[in-house]
């Protein structure tokens, strides 16, 4: 590494780079003085409401907005779905409202009078036999390798076959979609949009307004986002209610705010495909996978959503699988961290950890053997990670074979999986400024999604240049500044600290060049240190920071850094495992969470403290869809029951059991520089947590949340067995 | 909680439909303080014939917040979250799930946490409300906000300060928390990103610390 001109410090040799440094915003954040979108309002602002169809397939029939237009204080209406249309999902806008207030914005909505023409809908995709027969099927890819019907035939194999699967759930952004819109003048439009996405937004919205012959260029368009409260992979846009507030700013000829309400983001704005599937899978004695069959089926909404990788991660040689998308009017689908991922996971995990049950085989040995089935890259990861948590479980001590026999109602389990994701580093842009003042700022359209981004960049511009942290003003949250990747899959933190890092050493070596003739060195003798530009040869030669930067005179250097670029600073590819340790009432059917272990890979860490929120926060969100979650849709009515937070249930502060995380760095991992973690540990908690319960009671309870009353109805179904 | 008896009598809205916001933010309007009853309602007179009705046209409505009086004019069904927020553009209290279940709008009315999207404005008035930005004055940090700061109890932050609200709250009135008392104070918040690992430690840190130092139960 230390050939190229651009790398990461040795171990020995960082400041900051791989310590715990608390989160820059964090002050702003638990002050309250963060500003979100939600929170912007530009003087006159109006309130935006939808007029939200409550069919789930429905042609609109008459449309009067006459009465709603009179109500003093409404401001501009406009027609999303003119007599005619057909509307796919409930809760999608007929019509939007901009108003004074909120509550006069409410009653102009309830004036509008909309007659629909209800068509057949479909909304639960459980029963694939049932929307086969609706004609609401479509071929979701299939594909086979080696020759698994001989494979399954081979009398020496054991075969285990079941069924597992995962409904669909929400993003349930605390911060609910949505955008600030105003025109400063005829041509420009300034945006503040709750994204993922500050550099994408100008040309999403430019490329909208257009569509409705709105006449403005992107580059008149400013996307400002410094805060966001949630995404996960639901806000890489402004949507098309962005698009609708815009177009109602116009109109009426003042700053518009749409953000939706609590019920429309949990109907419509992102849900997690579910994944349903029937799998066989077969080993020999000794536990050596030989063949994998699945045929699964899941909803995506009205379109095809891709399907769960199976089998996930270990792939046996003799294998087939198939999938079948069910289409269904149930909103649309969007990424939910770490996509398809979590479905792929549970599906296979599950298999795998009922074969391990009857070849009478510890899962981790199971595992362990079948490594060298992962891709290469992850087989030593996933041996090292097996055994680290293992040993952090004390699992030779704790587990044991499947059903808890000890007496009374609480029954305890624990399981295993282990996930992969890519994460390599998305093409980033940055300006690294270092002014004759000694002040140095970096600016990149990047985003803060709560991960730590700004922090991640402030250490590796302040590492770079030898300065403490607080030295550095990080810069981003608007389209203004130099276009940075969408903050989705994980690829932020290696696409950021990679253009800085590129970007500080360009800055840097300006700096050297400049102050080399003054201290009588070579600029290669230099270095940046403690905030000292000094000999490193010869350490009395050297000078303050502020020192050297007023020998620029009156010029600032300003050096872009780019990502990709040249040198090997990241990499793509990391793995993890994790087990869940659980309590099952089989009185009650409660599952509690003891304690969750996982130990995760990530390359090179910039912020081990930013870095293990991350890892917690996904284990929460794992408790969460494990236990909890799931997107209720009424047949009959075609809607959802429960779009509120009181029965689209995510885990309290109780609920979520003891964590403990081990970041797998130093040699093996550290060389391959920075690779994302925003996806990979969201991925395993429902297959842990699924194998643990099943563990604990001696049955697997087949589909996510684990609810009482499925837990109750395995137990039954297993008594009966 | 009373409502001042010399308002004006309006006459009602035409509707096309009851909705279930007219009627919750419509109950609290009759229903002298009731949205209040269990958590500020100590010493509200019960709701009485002379209590009569205001709105549903604007009325002048005086809110003291942060020790700020501030006097303007909103419909009685205007909720305490909404006037803050979108009135007054106090925003550090975040309007969520807007029925009472996240908590994330969490303020305090003399000196008790309350959900400010479930409390109308109108029945906040006499009362001292208390925002985050209350607690934060002149910018410094408050022991619970350092302990969040300290110990990550925060990513996207929207959860944050209701949880901040929720916490300060609670260690004012509870000096000694076991882990399992503080979990059911914390349980009417919501977080999404899943900083209540954070959280838990960020409080065991600040019960400590308002203690001057001294060792709690947890």
């Amino acid at each position: 590494m230390a050939t190229c001109k651009y790398d990461w410090p040795p171990e020995g040799e960082r400041e900051l780079i791989g310590k715990r440094i608390e989160r820059l915003d964090g002050p702003e954040k638990s002050s309250g003085r963060a500003q979100y979108t939600y929170d912007t309002n530009p003087p006159g602002r109006l309130i935006a409401k939808l007029c939200s169809c409550p069919h789930a397939h429905a042609k609109v029939t008459s449309l009067d907005i006459s009465a709603a237009q009179k109500l003093p204080g409404v401001k501009a209406i406009l027609v999303v779905h003119p007599v005619g249309d057909e509307i796919q999902w409930a809760g999608d806008e007929v019509a939007v409202v901009a108003a004074t207030t909120e509550e006069i914005a409410e009653d102009a909505v309830r004036l509008i009078k909309v007659e629909y023409e209800q068509l057949p809908h479909l909304v639960r995709e459980e029963d694939l036999k049932a929307a086969e027969a609706a004609g609401r099927t479509k071929d979701g890819g299939e594909q086979t390798a080696g020759d698994p019907a001989k494979a399954f035939e081979d009398p020496d194999t054991v075969v285990s076959e079941g069924f597992y699967g995962l409904p669909v759930i929400t993003h349930c952004c605390l911060e609910s979609h949505g955008n600030v819109v105003e025109w400063p003048d005829a041509k420009s439009v300034r945006i503040w949009s709750s994204t993922q996405n500050v550099s994408g937004g100008p040309g999403q919205l430019g490329q909208g307004l257009r569509l409705k012959k709105v006449d403005v260029e992107d580059n008149n368009i400013e996307t400002i986002c410094n805060y966001i409260g949630g995404g996960f992979g639901s806000k890489f846009s402004p949507d098309r209610w962005g698009i609708e507030a815009a177009q109602l700013s116009k109109m009426a000829g003042a700053p518009v705010r749409l953000m939706l309400d609590r019920n429309t983001e949990l109907e419509m704005a992102g849900a997690r495909p579910s994944a349903y599937a029937k799998v066989r899978v077969a080993a020999r004695k000794d536990g050596t996978l030989t063949a994998w069959d699945s045929d699964s089926w899941g909803t995506g909404g009205p379109g095809p959503a891709g399907h769960p990788p199976l089998p996930y991660v270990i792939e046996p040689p003799n294998r087939h699988w198939k999938h079948t998308a069910v289409l269904t009017n149930i909103g649309e689908a969007r990424a939910w961290r770490a996509p398809n991922h979590p479905q792929g996971c549970l599906i296979t995990m599950a298999a795998l950890d009922d074969l391990a049950h009857k070849l009478q085989m510890d899962p981790i040995e199971l595992l362990q053997k079948n490594v060298n089935l992962a891709p290469e890259v992850l087989r030593k990861p996933y041996s090292e990670e097996l055994v680290k948590a293992a040993e952090l479980a004390d699992w030779k001590k704790n587990w044991h074979p499947r059903g808890d026999k000890t007496s009374g109602p609480i029954k305890r389990g624990m399981g295993v999986s282990l996930h992969t994701w890519g994460g390599r580093g998305h093409n980033s842009t940055c300006n690294v400024m270092i002014r004759p003042d000694g002040s140095v700022s970096v600016q990149l359209g990047s985003q803060d999604l709560g991960t730590g981004t700004r922090t991640v960049i402030a250490i590796t511009v302040a590492e770079t240049l030898g300065l403490p942290i607080d030295a550095v003003k990080v810069e981003i949250g608007t389209s203004k500044y130099p276009p940075s990747g969408a903050s989705g899959g994980s690829t932020t933190v290696g696409g950021v600290s990679n253009s800085t890092r590129r970007g500080a050493i360009d800055a840097r070596d300006e700096l050297f060049a400049a102050v080399a003739p003054s201290l009588g060195v070579q600029p290669a003798d230099l270095e940046a240190r403690n905030g000292k530009i000094q000999a490193k040869s010869d350490a009395s030669k050297s000078l303050t920071w502020k020192q050297a930067c007023a020998k620029l005179g009156v010029k600032t250097i300003q050096a872009t850094g780019k990502n990709p670029g040249p040198c090997h600073l990241g990499d793509s590819g990391v793995g993890g495992v994790q087990i869940a340790d659980v309590s099952v009432d089989i009185e009650t059917g409660r599952v509690k969470i003891n304690r969750i272990i996982a130990a995760q890979d990530c390359g090179l860490i910039i912020d081990v403290k930013t870095a293990e929120s991350q890892v917690f926060g996904a284990l929460i969100m794992g408790v969460c869809y494990a236990l909890f979650e799931q997107k209720v849709m009424d047949e009959t009515l075609g809607v959802m029951l429960n779009p509120n937070m009181e029965f689209y249930k995510l885990a309290t502060i109780g609920d979520i059991g003891e964590f403990v995380v081990h970041m797998m760095t130093g040699p093996g991992y550290d060389e391959r520089g920075v690779i994302g973690l925003g996806e990979p540990p969201v991925v395993s908690p429902g297959a842990a947590i699924s194998n643990a319960v099943a563990n604990a009671i001696g049955v697997r309870v087949p589909t996510l949340p684990l609810t009482p009353d499925k837990v109750l109805a395995a137990l039954e179904k297993g008594a009966m067995a | 909680m009373r409502r001042k008896k010399d308002r004006p009598r309006k006459a009602g809205p035409e509707k096309s439909a009851l909705t279930r916001r007219d009627f919750l933010k419509g109950a609290g309007v009759t229903v002298s303080g009731g949205l209040l009853v269990g958590s500020t309602a100590a010493g509200a007179a019960p709701p009485g014939p002379e209590a009569g009705f205001v709105g549903p046209g604007a009325v002048p409505v005086t809110l003291r917040v942060n020790g700020k009086v501030h006097k303007m004019n909103l419909e009685p069904r205007v909720t305490l979250l909404d006037a803050l927020r979108d009135r007054l553009f106090i925003t550090g209290s975040k309007k969520v799930c807007d029925r009472a279940t996240c908590g994330s709008c969490t303020v305090m009315i003399d000196r008790k946490p309350v959900y400010a999207c479930t409390v109308l404005a109108i029945e906040a008035e006499g009362h001292n409300i208390t925002t985050i930005e209350g607690l934060a004055a002149e910018g410094k940090l408050t022991p619970v906000m350092e302990a969040f700061v300290n110990h990550d109890a925060q990513q996207c932050g929207f959860c944050t300060p209701g949880f901040v609200m929720a916490c300060t709250a609670y260690l004012e009135r509870e000096k000694n928390p076991t882990m399992e008392e503080m979990e059911k104070n914390l349980g009417g918040n919501i977080c999404r990103c899943g900083t209540y690992w954070g959280i838990r430690h960020a409080v065991v840190e600040a019960a400590n610390g308002m203690k001057g130092g001294a060792h709690g139960n947890m």
